[in-house]
């Protein structure tokens, strides 16, 4: 029983439909490796076990009673811990939110109760989804189930980890700069970042919301598309929300071929600054796909050289006006100074003890970027490097139908080593950004361990908006190749982790 | 581009409302100078005339029909609240005495 939790998501789903397992049994199976594990790897904030065994109670009585129930209903889920949830905690990893109940559901949570998917719990991420490595959570890192003295990636550092370290088979993440993307690649996991709109943002505690995108984190590429086809869908909660269906990820996962396939290797991501190990792997990768078919075309695109630096003006512009709600006065923490002080005073005791100091840096570069007389220098042409970032993709996908790269230029890196050097911290997202800004979907998949270090590299495919399907098709189809060179999932190569190491 | 001086620092975390230590504005001057350094590379990328994008998948004019939903309760609405008064959302003085 031990190994089920090790099997893919998709494996799982049969066992519970054909009723091998019960959804008892396999939510009680995570959860007694959520027991053993979680006080090491921190992958969760709040365990969920009596809301998630009741659940999974429910759909076992429903199968034995034979009444019709919902594709992956008994399979067990985490949940990032910046979607609201009623029967748990929201943090979004900050002291400002500890103890926080929301009054509703975030849409996506909706949706997996509909499905009637075991909640496990919620988990960790970089405060208010700021940070690469989760060191910025104001309740302490998540570890990288490869190697414990390293960071999972982030924000959803949780989130991979709990995948990675089989504590869930699947989970939710969601994706500002990378932070599905990055964090599956350095956990040798599979992470999603769906077209903006495709997933509904309500109930997403908001970080940069014309940014933000929700989307799957799993150990294959079949078990993403499950869990993005239940996730994927208009809500009219969300005025981003697109209207028209992408089609079934699932199905496109299951017909992928490289036959022919135009793949875009993007010259600006393809060489400088990136760990040699990571490089080779992501080489192999290329040949892999010219014997399947693919054909290999160079495009360039020149704009992305600007991406970060775009990137770190508008989203912390977004992020100062977002967080300015954390004001102690409707939900959340507050502190009041001694004497008699005015709600201002307040307002900024409370913020000073309740924010962390990446939440603090970038709320105040956000409000130097917005200030008069540095706007149109700053944010104003941080908006149009989005349009020239626009411009270069329209480009490369005339000439290709999906993009590559390495997803991080590195492997894992350990603790401490770029807390205090935010700009360091911040190129890890080199590869991951760009998508961001231009509304682009994105997948991270395996992509081999580094010879350097023997840890995980992965491999980005990028796609047009609204062309999802092209990166689980043609995903899946690469996966299918390495699992064969390999002879076992790419996830079977890490150590078992060891409780109390 | 300009630097950002500890006196900067501390204006902009005041229009932000959060009180900070002496400590936390000259190393925040220090490491925001160089992000601020570093983003001001945008400036080389534009030249001429490119429009700005605020939004990646543009849409307009998006509307719902105006129908009666149920809403949080006052009571709901108020559970999350540090203090709260007959039915109202408690907090200290808006105005200074002076």
């Amino acid at each position: 029983m031990s190994e089920l939790v090790k099997r893919n998501a998709s494996e799982l789903v049969e066992l519970l439909q054909s009723g091998e397992v019960t959804s008892v049994e396999l939510t009680q199976a995570f959860l007694d490796r959520i027991e053993k594990l979680n006080p090491l790897l921190n992958s969760f904030l709040h365990v969920n076990t009596k809301e998630a065994l009741a659940t999974a109670a429910e759909v076992d009585r429903k199968r034995a009673a034979g009444e019709k129930l919902p594709k992956l209903a008994g399979l067990p889920i985490a949940v990032k811990d910046n979607l609201t949830t009623t029967d748990a905690p929201t943090t979004a990893g900050s002291k400002i939110l500890e103890g926080w109940i929301p009054q509703y559901d975030a849409t996506v949570v909706k949706l997996l109760r509909e499905e009637m998917m075991p909640i496990l719990g919620k988990t960790n991420l970089d405060e208010f989804a700021m940070g690469s490595s989760t060191e910025f959570s104001a309740y302490g890192p998540s570890r990288n189930p490869w190697d414990t003295d390293r960071i999972p990636g982030g924000s959803g550092g949780g989130s991979s980890s709990a995948v990675a370290g089989f504590l869930a088979p699947l989970a939710i993440g969601s994706d500002t700069g990378g932070s599905i993307r990055f964090p599956a690649a350095v956990t040798g996991t599979v992470g999603v970042k769906p077209t903006y709109g495709a997933v509904s943002r309500y109930g997403l505690i908001a970080l940069a919301s014309s940014l933000d995108q929700i989307g799957p984190v799993a150990r294959n590429v079949l078990d993403a598309a499950l869990l993005s086809d239940v996730i994927t869908g208009y809500d009219k909660h969300d005025s981003t929300s697109l209207p028209e269906s992408l089609g079934s990820m699932v199905e496109a996962a299951k017909s992928g071929s490289l036959k022919g396939v135009r793949v875009g290797v993007i010259k600006e991501l393809s060489g400088e600054g990136f760990q040699p190990g990571v490089k080779a792997l992501f080489n192999e990768s290329l040949e892999l796909m010219v014997k399947a078919g693919a054909e290999i075309v160079e495009v360039s695109c020149p704009s992305f050289e600007y991406a970060i630096a775009a990137y770190y003006l508008i989203l912390p512009a977004e992020a100062s006006s977002n967080l300015a709600k954390f004001d102690s006065v409707r939900f959340g923490m507050r502190v009041t100074p001694e004497g008699n002080p005015t709600i201002e005073r307040v307002m900024a005791a409370t913020r000073e003890a309740g924010f962390g100091p990446e939440v603090k840096r970038r709320i105040i570069l956000g409000t130097y970027a917005l200030s008069s007389g540095y706007y149109d220098a700053y944010y104003g042409s941080a908006q149009k490097v989005r349009t020239l970032i626009q411009r270069d993709f329209a480009a490369a996908f005339e000439k290709a139908d999906v993009l590559v790269s390495p997803t991080a230029p590195t492997t894992a890196f350990k603790f401490g080593e770029k807390l205090e050097d935010p700009l360091a911290m911040y190129l890890n997202d080199i590869a991951t950004i760009p998508a961001n800004l231009a509304g682009t979907p994105g997948i991270s998949i395996p992509n081999g361990l580094a010879s350097e270090d023997g840890l995980p590299s992965g491999i980005q495919l990028l796609a047009p908006a609204r062309e999802d399907k092209r990166l689980y098709a043609i995903g899946a189809a690469l996966e299918a190749l390495q699992e064969d060179v390999w002879g076992k999932r790419m996830i079977d190569f890490a150590p078992e982790v060891k409780a109390g190491a | 581009m300009s630097e950002l001086t500890p006196d900067l620092v501390r204006h902009l975390a005041s229009l932000a409302r959060i009180q900070v230590t002496d400590a936390e504005v000259d190393r925040f001057a220090e490491q925001l100078s160089l992000i601020v350094e570093s983003v001001a590379a945008v400036n080389n990328a534009v030249a001429g005339d490119v429009p700005a994008t605020s939004h990646p998948i543009p849409m307009a004019n998006v509307f719902r029909e105006d129908v009666v939903e149920p809403s949080l309760t006052q009571e709901q609405a108020l559970s999350g609240a540090p203090d709260s008064d007959q039915g109202r959302f408690r907090v200290a003085a808006i105005l200074d005495e002076e």
